[in-house]
């Protein structure tokens, strides 16, 4: 008995430390939100750019958590957050019809593109036809460091492979490299490496490490990127934040909020177009 | 190589100009650790002390297990950590994911092992010194185990600054369970991990070197308290 008590009393113990010592990081109030987002957004400042507004406007405390579009996803159907703001069309449609959310709303957009080292060995600097320089670069056995990681860019570059009718599954390991890491770990793989690389447009932007590195191929309407923003369903995970989540969506398709995004650059150039309806 | 010397510079200027992030992040990095260290060793060192003089069945089983579990991924920890809090997981309605005490649940996973391991070892190699000793004495087991852990204090807490070396430094649990929330869950190993993955290869260095300060000033703050103690001790 002495024992059993002196259990319970430790973990009671426990659970008090593990609560006050983090008055300051309360996580879930009221006003505070969690979005699960995609590496991209992320990783180029677009959220410290417009958070703050977001607060100022709303009152609303979003904390962003940055992982790829199928994890995001993953987590946001564990309920794990108030909304989801990713890059990959038709997954996003397969959440909303699943009932994992009501609706989806187009939120801004950019382009994906193809970097490459200067010297160019596949020869496709630039090209503006996506599918024919991933040929030639799998004519050319030249490096290649794909996401493999279940990301949004990962999952258009799988679709611009398919068109080639190469199967570059087969050389993975000799010149089709699958990191199955983020974006930035990818290009940071192909700069050591002397690999192409399918980037977005904001990931490439703001990276730091980028050596010789040059953008090879843009311009190809297949190289369209959008961003979705979902409320996770409420009804269904009753842990979501419907005021709060909602409050943050209606401000990034608002004209205020799609403005902002508008405004936020990266050395002077305009890293996402708003497309809100 | 001068990237070692931009880090250092960069990590110097972080340091003198008390950059008001990286105080943030330093802050919560030492907090989670030490918070996970104090909660392991009030559960490790009595399991580690009782392993260690009290001889029942499955003790030498149990001690293997502790030892493996030193080797434990903390990837894996992280993931493991993440299912049972996340919402649709069994402890999801306590909110815990995503928060500074998911990072400290996680951390306590992986060092108590090592506290029960290591300190257990510690105090077996007393208790079979001593052991004959004692008895013909008949000192009872608790007044033995005490003068155990007075004669090796050094040596437990060498085992108590391993545990705090494993939880500064891990990020494979504290970024999967945290998530890496800026000005919420980012700590200095999941901040290194995002510096790195934008490229920004020598403000990741520099963190690294302040994260190794940290570590060097916690040995060399317990080098010197037990210098400072042998020699009051000699007096």
């Amino acid at each position: 008995m002495q024992i059993k008590r002196n259990m319970t009393v430790t973990k009671f113990i426990i659970f008090v430390v593990l609560n006050t010592a983090f008055l300051t990081g309360n996580a879930f109030a009221d006003n505070t939100i969690l979005v699960q987002s995609t590496t991209s957004t992320k990783n180029s400042g677009l959220y410290d750019h417009i958070l703050p507004l977001v607060k100022q406007d709303t009152g609303v405390t979003v904390n962003i958590v940055a992982v790829g579009t199928g994890a995001a996803i993953k987590n946001a159907m564990n309920c794990d957050g108030d909304v989801l703001l990713v890059h990959s069309r038709k997954r996003e449609d397969q959440f909303v019809a699943s009932g994992y959310s009501k609706k989806r709303y187009d939120v801004m957009y950019n382009d994906f593109i193809i970097v490459g080292p200067n010297d160019d060995p596949a020869g496709i600097a630039k090209m503006n036809d996506a599918v024919a320089a991933l040929k030639k670069i799998a004519a050319t056995k030249s490096k290649f460091a794909s996401r493999g990681d279940d990301s949004g860019t990962h999952g258009k570059e799988r679709s611009l492979w398919k068109r080639t009718g190469v199967n570059q599954d087969a050389s993975s390991g000799s010149w089709y490299l699958e990191t199955g890491s983020s974006m930035g770990a990818t290009l940071n793989t192909a700069v050591g490496t002397e690999a192409y690389t399918l980037s977005d447009r904001s990931s490439w932007e703001v990276h730091a490490n980028k050596s010789d590195f040059k953008i090879m191929v843009q311009g190809d309407k297949r190289l369209f990127n959008p961003y979705g923003v979902m409320l996770i369903d409420p009804v269904r995970c009753p842990s979501v934040n419907s005021n709060g989540g909602k409050a943050f969506i209606d401000w990034l398709i608002s004209e205020k909020g799609q403005k902002a995004i508008a405004r936020f650059k990266v050395a002077g150039k305009q890293m996402f177009y708003p497309n809100a309806q | 190589m001068s990237i070692y010397s931009d880090s250092l510079a960069a990590a110097f200027g972080l340091l003198a100009t008390a950059d008001s992030d990286l105080m943030e992040i330093l802050y919560l990095s030492i907090n989670v650790s030490l918070l996970s260290l104090v909660l392991s060793c009030a559960i490790g060192l009595p399991i580690g002390a009782i392993l260690a003089i009290r001889q029942f069945h499955g003790r030498d089983t149990l001690v293997g297990i502790f030892n493996a579990l030193m080797g434990l991924p903390p990837v894996v920890v992280g993931l493991l950590v993440y299912l049972h809090l996340s919402r649709s997981g069994p402890f999801g309605w306590l909110g815990l994911l995503y928060t500074p005490q998911a990072m400290v649940i996680a951390q306590m996973i992986l060092i108590t092992p090592i506290i029960i391991a290591l300190s257990c070892q510690v105090l077996e190699d007393m208790h079979e010194g001593y052991k004959d000793f004692f008895d013909s004495l008949v000192v009872p087991k608790r007044t033995a185990l005490v003068a155990y852990i007075i004669d090796a204090r050094y040596s437990l807490m060498t085992v108590i600054l391993a545990g705090f070396g494993r939880a500064v430094s891990e990020v494979g649990a504290v970024i999967i369970v945290g998530g890496n929330i800026d000005h919420l869950t980012r700590v200095m190993t999941t901040a290194i991990a995002l510096e790195t993955s934008k490229g920004e290869l020598e403000l990741a260095l520099a963190l690294g070197f302040v994260l190794l300060s940290i570590s060097l000033a916690v040995n060399f703050l317990a080098q010197w308290l037990k210098a400072s103690a042998k020699r009051r001790a000699y007096v």
